[in-house]
């Protein structure tokens, strides 16, 4: 019953995934909604406005420079995380008793 | 891994690939790549060298204390070229405003600050690859 009952969960989720996928605009829709005035600002303005060929290099550290901060920051407080858990390990020859055997 | 093959073609390999990263980072502004793909790239050298040469000689090349200068030193670069902006134009991390220089589009010295970010980024997440892959081999074998 239970897997019967999940069973059918599952397929109607991929058939409402299914018909969401394809009501979703093609690849070179130009009516797409993600296909608006700021897209085409980045396109045609890019070049005068930062002087970088590439477009993609353009938004990530020109328009939207902050967010990449905020991308390095995330990279940064991992490193911190890792690093103040396991260093104090690293650095006693054996601090939990006989952990490594 | 005791391998003369193996360390030897490392040997020969790591430079180039190092090589190959500062060309992306530095022409991120001009074809595909930048600071992630190239700092990336660096990373993996050394993570090469951890394998094949083992934990103590690769301390010698990449220390702690040197991850630790690399991993602030790339964000306060990011944070300071962001500051300029702040001081001379007003707002935090603008371009052409803040006055950076940003010369023939194409070539290899323009696009004003975002090579100067690019080279933050990669000395960032070149440190980010090998300190953590460093202190979890170090939790491993210690």
């Amino acid at each position: 019953m239970r897997k019967k009952l999940t069973g059918f969960v599952f397929v109607a989720l991929f058939a409402i995934l299914s018909i969401n996928i394809m009501r979703m605009p093609g690849i070179f829709d130009e009516t797409a909604p993600a296909y608006n005035e700021a897209t085409r600002h980045y396109l045609e303005q890019s070049v005068e406005e930062t002087g970088a060929v590439n477009v993609i290099a353009a938004v990530l550290t020109d328009y939207r420079a902050f967010d990449t901060l905020g991308e390095t920051i995330v990279l940064f407080t991992a490193i911190v995380a890792v690093v103040s858990i396991l260093r104090p390990f690293a650095k006693k020859k054996d601090p939990v008793g006989d952990r490594n055997g | 891994m005791d391998d003369l093959i193996v360390k030897t073609v490392v040997r020969i390999i790591i430079p180039f690939v190092q090589l190959f990263g500062i060309y992306i980072i530095l022409h991120g502004h001009v074809s595909p790549g930048g600071g992630f793909a190239g700092g990336t790239l660096i990373g993996t050298s050394f993570i090469l060298y951890t394998l094949v040469f083992g934990i103590g000689p690769a301390k010698k090349k990449f220390s702690h204390r040197m991850s630790e200068f690399a991993e602030s030193g790339g964000i306060i670069l990011y944070l300071a070229i962001g500051v300029v902006g702040m001081v001379v134009a007003g707002s935090f991390l603008t371009n052409a405003e803040a006055g950076f220089p940003l010369g023939e589009a194409g070539s290899l010295l323009s696009g004003g600050m975002i090579p100067l970010l690019m080279i933050g980024i990669g000395i960032k997440v070149a440190s980010t690859m090998v300190t953590l892959f460093h202190t979890l081999i170090e939790e491993e074998t210690s």
